[in-house]
């Protein structure tokens, strides 16, 4: 069996989906992580500091390739296994048993993650693009020769509208929804699945699905209200 | 448990052949006793059929023990009818109450093409079998069974795995049509096994191969097939099935 043998069978496309989409978990944790500035004291200079950083170092900068990459198959793969899964039952039953088998967002994962990616186009507009292509004020901070771009500020004018923030809950909600199936579906996809694991890696997936959301959820939260955590001498790493 | 009769209406699939456009017909069947198998009444309402001239339904069925895998039938939106764990054979009428309604479909899938009524084509499971789902030995006297020692955990899970009987109703629980619970039984049931090692490759990739030939869908892991299972085959095979493929392919 050659390479493209094993990514074009029914398991191999499953391969891919999986692995993908553990690499989507990672940039969740590393954004999750960076964009945690804004609940801090003095969250302006730091968050900026923060994506100044991310903005211009080559390694990351690198990695974000590998990361549109990655989103671009997830998506691909997942609308066309979707399509290909939809057509093998042509005569549909005319009652279900819907949820008494299994959970609906298991069922709906190409629903959930076209409302991610819708989010995501519009999270795109809002951030990514005026930081590459411009549109963003400055901001320089005590003697430091550094121009900053002042993505800060953006927040705030984007999070001003009440309705952008709950858009944006629900698009965490959603993503709460696909990670609940999809952290436990990567690792039964990639065999880790067995007796002595299986509760340990659900019980991973479930606080994963629910933390990290939750906090990406509280962010527009803060930015919209003007609140900061105090948490003393505690600080994050940027 | 009372014994009662009850008054039903069956919504029932009717369909030629596989080449026909199916329909839903209603029949009534009227004092049926809650100590029948779901068969029984169904064999009342044919034996009513047949005497009043009409065409009989045509369903699977062969031992009636709950061990054959030949019966199917999709009751209510369940493969198999309600009561977990049990094959449509050995599901009985006290399960429902009179006055019910009772839809009943054949096994739904592109792979299972219907061949009449309730009856469909499982020949697919058949072939993906023959594409590895076997070992082999050679013939003489058979071995002393206690010479090859085995764990008894892998015994256990290989004969867990060895308890699917065939019968699809994975595949017809499925919102994908995918029949990788079954796949992954028949795998994990040799691949548990000493006698399963020689043949390990080939088998996964064969029978993958196979079942994506045959064109069932791909496992998205909702898990309605275990809860559909009548044998409560575990989707721990599928887990196991996947490392099988995983290490075939990756190795040289």
């Amino acid at each position: 069996m050659n390479w493209s043998q094993l990514f074009s069978s029914s398991i191999g496309k499953k391969i891919v989906m999986a692995l993908t989409g553990i690499f989507l978990i990672i940039f969740l944790v590393v954004h999750c992580y960076v964009n945690a500035n804004v609940f801090f004291p003095n969250a302006q200079e730091n968050f900026n500091r923060a994506a100044h950083f991310m903005g211009t170092n080559l390694l990351i900068r690198v990695t974000e390739i590998g990361l549109f990459a990655g989103f671009i198959l997830h998506i691909i793969q997942g609308y066309k296994l979707e399509l290909q899964n939809r057509s093998s039952r042509k005569s549909r039953y005319a009652v279900n048993a819907g949820n008494k088998t299994s959970k609906w967002y298991s069922r709906s994962m190409a629903l959930l993650g076209t409302l991610i990616l819708l989010f995501l186009i519009m999270h795109l507009v809002h951030f990514w693009v005026p930081s590459r292509f411009g549109g963003l004020t400055e901001v320089q901070y005590g003697n430091d020769p550094i121009v900053f771009h002042n993505l800060y500020a953006q927040m705030q004018d984007t999070f001003a509208p009440m309705w952008v923030v709950v858009v944006y809950i629900l698009g965490c909600i959603s993503l709460s929804w696909h990670l609940l199936h999809g952290v436990q579906s990567a690792a039964q996809t990639l065999g880790w699945t067995n007796k002595k694991y299986t509760s340990i890696i659900k019980s991973i997936g479930f606080g994963f699905s629910i933390i990290v959301p939750l906090i990406f959820a509280l962010m527009p939260i803060f930015i919209h209200f003007g609140w900061e955590l105090n948490l003393g001498s505690l600080t994050l790493l940027f | 448990m009372q014994h009662y009769t009850m008054n039903l209406k069956l919504k029932v699939w009717r369909q030629q052949n596989s080449k026909s456009e199916g329909r839903f017909e209603v029949y009534d069947v009227n004092d049926i006793s809650s100590e029948m198998s779901f068969l029984e009444m169904i064999d009342v309402l044919n034996e009513k059929l047949i005497k009043d001239g009409g065409d009989s339904i045509a369903f699977d069925h062969d031992c009636r023990e709950g061990v054959c895998g030949m019966c199917s039938m999709v009751i209510d939106g369940r493969p198999h009818g309600p009561w977990q764990g049990t094959t449509t054979c050995q599901l009985h009428m006290r399960a429902f109450k009179d006055g019910d309604t009772i839809t009943i479909e054949p096994f739904r899938a592109n792979a299972f093409p219907v061949v009449k009524d309730l009856m469909v084509n499982r020949g697919a499971f058949d072939r993906i079998i023959q594409a590895g789902g076997y070992i082999s030995v050679n013939t003489g006297n058979a071995v002393d069974g206690n010479a090859i020692l085995i764990d008894k955990q892998n015994a256990d899970d290989a004969f867990a795995a060895a308890a699917c009987i065939g019968c699809g109703a994975c595949v017809a629980a499925c919102k994908n049509a995918s029949a990788m619970l079954f796949v992954s039984a028949k795998v994990s049931h040799l691949a548990l096994l000493p006698q399963g090692q020689p043949e390990s490759k080939q088998r996964v990739a064969g029978m993958i191969a196979q079942m994506d030939k045959e064109g069932f869908g791909s496992c998205t892991n909702t898990y309605a097939c275990e809860a559909e299972c009548p044998k409560e085959i575990s989707v721990m095979n599928i887990a196991r099935l996947n490392r099988e493929y995983l290490q075939s392919n990756l190795g040289s």
